[in-house]
């Protein structure tokens, strides 16, 4: 299995000596009855053998082949429980991450209110995930770690994996969620422990070396890793004294990582779901509000209210689904200070 | 006089206006076959956009489009009626030697509720906001928020599953009471047996979906609140109601694909079927465990870890009467006189993809490993075996077997073994890349795939158009013989039930005289008596 994908987790070993164990009887299976089906057809083919003869059952053989599958059966059943089970039960000392999926992003805050868009997690240490949905279902799917839960809207999931393997890793939403599904990506990184924790401990919002780790990435998103460390903003955009003007703009710029709004808006001019945020500002939109239609100048007022309430006005040409925000005025504010930033 | 002369003032009313069960069977066969063809070319459509990772050919929103509509007609509008509605409403009171089965009239309305719903379906796709785009399980809250067709495409399988039920009590009654002189339950053909399974099934549990897509309607029109959480209601409850009806919905396709593989085996092979109540009853068992298996669907949804224990070891069950089947099946070419009719050739391949199908399932059974595989494309690719290497080309076969009976025309062979090779291979390729896929993480329903995909989805591609190459090749022999086939004699293969008494194509009431059974369907070579 490693050929075809990662084993990165602890509990991906065990996954793939399943798959495979069962994957060889099962085959072990298929050429036995396709062996038969084609030596009766040749053996006993109308030019050989031009006499049938009627056979209409055999009592012992088939108490032998419903008792010997179900007993292969029962075998199978009992070792995808055991690994069932390890999946279901997280390590007590496991660092726990409460993970937000929407429409269509992930965010992950951390114990000490650090919040990323992707996730970070230390070589070797147990994570453990609470997953919540802000609006329809989701499946939070890292492939590489066999690991996958569904974020069923009013529930909390849980997962938890132990990372085995330095690197990046898919995070994939598996359950169909809307038009941009297939855009609703992330990654795990996966760090050394004591460069976790240094990152962990810092006010760094993504670990400075990431991009030295991140060989073979092959997400063009920019999502923290464009932000320079940003000098005003604290963990978690909380208690930011006072910001520069550039210092916000930096912040917004974090921001868009962190939000997902990379999910559907370009910082490079390309079209994805919702407009694109190169040259965004300044610009004259076409716009629906109310069932008509007006041009408007995208001026710092007007950003901000479509950030704060997107239901409001929807640009013309694109699909009414921003879903509702949830960033404060400050945050809106700073996104809107990178926005001018991207103009220019 | 056959059931395809002119009738009456003849024309289309003396079509769509007929209670005779055969020409029921051809109304359905017509509107099927356009479905599928319909299914297969939006198939096509997918695959076509896979040879690009990102945007290309159609939008994403569209996409979304095509691989629920997609699933919706195939799942709704072939493979569920599939072989019951043609081949049952064909075959069924023929193998018991009635004239027609118990209610035709109400034969007739079912197909008219089948028109019905299929006309609706169409209708979501071209009117209002477009056709859904949630997949065709329709899972909440999506298909409440969506702005798509939603109400309109689960009403229109609302009403398709009325047309399932009224066959099922139709089959069912037809099983019980209008058997000929002689023919006891054991000596039923178990094409019956399997219809007869699958009628209780349709019976039973058909009403749970009708009653679950009622409660999207009203839910989406009036929010009433049963399954949207934000108004305090479940979405895990909509899956189990969904899977208590759909998970023995793969029955309802499959279990009739077996019931007409065991008419083949034995008519080819020339000798009785080995174990025949071994596969009488393992069609009853099926239809009995496979109602206990539906939250397989949902290891990963979250319920209880102790449901989930149930569930699985439940799965692992319902697999044994499946293989208890392929075995039969096997040993029934032992001591045979095979003849390899292109309609034997598919129906041995069945076997194999059905295999295939059956042992996928019964790994992905397995807790453990299905939270990896869920929800990917190995799913796709399991179900695909199942679905159309079981069902799909068990519905050839039978076509093959029964086609000069139904037309009084005799189709070249030689076509229809061209058609099997390009089919198999392109069938291969496409869904055992699929499998692939899914082990290495692909996720299903993704309009964009990332780039360590793409060479399987390009394998997959290919392996679409030989298969689709192949079908057109099936399809145009099948025209071809309609035009200007040779006329069929009453038994060409020489097969020994009641359907190979009668001439090609039958009288429009089967028997003039009820015919009396005197021994068991399959006998070729009776033994002197000692």
């Amino acid at each position: 299995m490693s050929y075809i994908l990662p084993q990165a987790s602890s509990v991906s070993l065990s996954i793939d000596r399943y798959f495979l164990g069962s994957l060889a009887l099962c085959l072990a299976v298929l050429l036995l009855v396709t062996f038969f089906i084609v030596y009766f057809s040749i053996r006993y083919s109308r030019a050989r053998n031009p006499r049938p003869e009627d056979i209409e059952g055999n009592a012992a053989l088939e108490v032998v082949w419903t008792v010997v599958p179900l007993a292969l059966f029962l075998v199978m059943f009992y070792f995808g429980w055991t690994d069932f089970r390890t999946l279901r039960n997280p390590p007590p000392d496991a660092l726990a991450v409460q993970v937000t999926a929407r429409q269509w992003s992930w965010s992950f805050e951390y114990p000490n209110g650090k919040r990323t868009g992707e996730l970070y997690a230390a070589l070797g240490r147990p994570m453990r995930l609470e997953l919540r949905s802000a609006d329809v279902i989701h499946g939070f799917y890292v492939p590489a770690f066999r690991v996958k839960i569904d974020v069923v809207p009013g529930r909390t999931a849980t997962a938890w994996f132990l990372p085995r393997l330095l690197g990046d890793f898919d995070i994939l939403c598996s359950v169909i969620c809307g038009t941009s599904h297939s855009a609703m990506l992330s990654k795990v990184r996966v760090l050394a422990e004591d460069e976790f924790k240094r990152w962990y401990f810092s006010d760094d919002r993504s670990p400075r070396p990431a991009n030295a780790l991140s060989k073979g990435g092959r997400d063009a998103r920019p999502p923290d890793s464009t932000s320079p460390r940003a000098a005003g903003a604290a963990s978690g955009g909380r208690a930011a004294p006072r910001p520069s003007q550039a210092g916000r703009a930096d912040r917004g710029a974090a921001l868009l990582g962190e939000k997902g709004c990379l999910s559907c808006h370009s910082v490079d001019g390309s079209t994805m779901v919702g407009p694109t945020f190169k040259g965004l500002f300044g610009s004259r939109q076409k716009v629906a509000a109310d069932g008509k239609e007006q041009v408007m100048t995208a001026d710092e007022a007007f950003l901000r209210a479509e950030i704060l309430e997107p239901d409001l006005r929807v640009i013309d040409g694109y699909p009414a689904v921003m879903p509702p925000s949830e960033l404060d005025a400050g945050e809106a504010d700073a996104i809107v200070s990178h926005l001018k930033r991207l103009a220019k | 006089m056959s059931y395809l002369d002119r009738q009456g003032k003849g024309g289309l009313t003396s079509w769509i206006f007929s209670t005779d069960h055969k020409r029921v069977s051809l109304l359905y066969l017509a509107l099927m076959t356009a479905f599928f063809w319909v299914a297969v070319g939006i198939g096509v459509a997918m695959r076509l956009k896979h040879l690009s990772g990102s945007d290309f050919l159609v939008s994403a929103r569209t996409y979304n489009a095509l691989f629920t509509v997609h699933g919706v007609i195939m799942v709704f509008m072939f493979v569920i009626p599939g072989l019951p509605a043609v081949f049952g409403n064909f075959f069924l009171p023929i193998l018991i030697g009635a004239k027609d089965v118990a209610f035709p009239r109400l034969n007739l309305l079912s197909w008219w509720l089948f028109l019905a719903g299929a006309c609706l379906a169409l209708l979501s796709l071209f009117t209002g906001p477009g056709a859904p785009d949630t997949g065709w399980t329709f899972y909440v809250p999506f298909s409440l928020r969506t702005g798509t067709n939603v109400s309109l495409a689960v009403f229109a399988a609302f009403v398709l599953g009325f047309s399932s039920i009224l066959t099922g009590i139709n089959f069912i009654t037809t099983v019980h009471r209008l058997r000929c002189e002689g023919m006891t339950w054991h000596r039923m053909p178990l094409f019956v047996w399997a219809i007869y399974s699958t009628g209780w099934i349709q019976v039973l549990a058909t009403p749970v979906i009708g009653i679950t897509l009622l409660l999207v309607i009203l839910e989406r029109a009036f929010g009433i609140g049963v399954f949207d959480p934000a108004r305090g209601g479940d979405p895990v409850l909509y899956q189990h109601l969904f899977w208590i009806y759909s998970h023995p919905a793969v029955y309802i396709m499959i279990v009739p694909a077996m019931g007409a593989i065991t008419e083949i085996i034995p008519t080819f092979a020339r000798r009785c079927i080995f174990g025949y109540r071994a596969i009488a009853y393992s069609s009853l068992a099926i239809a009995g465990l496979g109602s206990l298996v539906w939250a397989h669907h949902m290891f990963t949804s979250g319920m209880a870890d102790l449901a989930n224990i149930i569930f699985s070891l439940l799965t692992f069950l319902v697999a044994v009467p499946s293989a208890i089947k392929v075995f039969n099946w096997t040993a029934t070419l032992y001591k045979g006189s095979v003849d390899m009719q292109p309609s034997m050739l598919f129906a041995l391949t069945f076997v194999f993809l059905f295999t295939i199908g059956g042992l996928t399932g019964v790994m992905q059974g397995a807790l453990g490993l299905n939270v990896h595989l869920h929800d990917t494309y190995w799913i796709v690719g399991h179900f695909h075996y199942v679905m159309f290497g079981g069902t799909g080309f068990a519905f050839f076969a039978a076509l093959l077997y029964w086609f000069p009976k139904m037309f009084g025309r005799q189709y070249d062979p030689k076509p229809a073994y061209a058609a099997w090779v390009l089919m198999f291979l392109g069938f291969n390729m496409l869904y055992g890349s699929f499998m692939v896929l899914g082990a290495m993480g692909m996720p299903r329903r993704y309009f964009a795939h990332l780039p360590q995909f793409h060479s399987l989805h390009l394998a997959a591609t290919a392996g679409s158009w030989a298969l689709v190459a192949g079908l057109a090749v099936l399809f145009g022999n099948f025209l071809a013989a309609l035009r200007r086939g040779a006329p069929a004699e009453s038994d060409p293969w020489g097969g020994k039930t009641l359907e190979w008494t009668l001439p090609s194509p039958p009288p429009p009431e089967n028997f003039d005289k009820l015919p009396v059974v005197t021994g068991a369907p399959y006998s070729y070579n009776p033994k002197a008596p000692a």
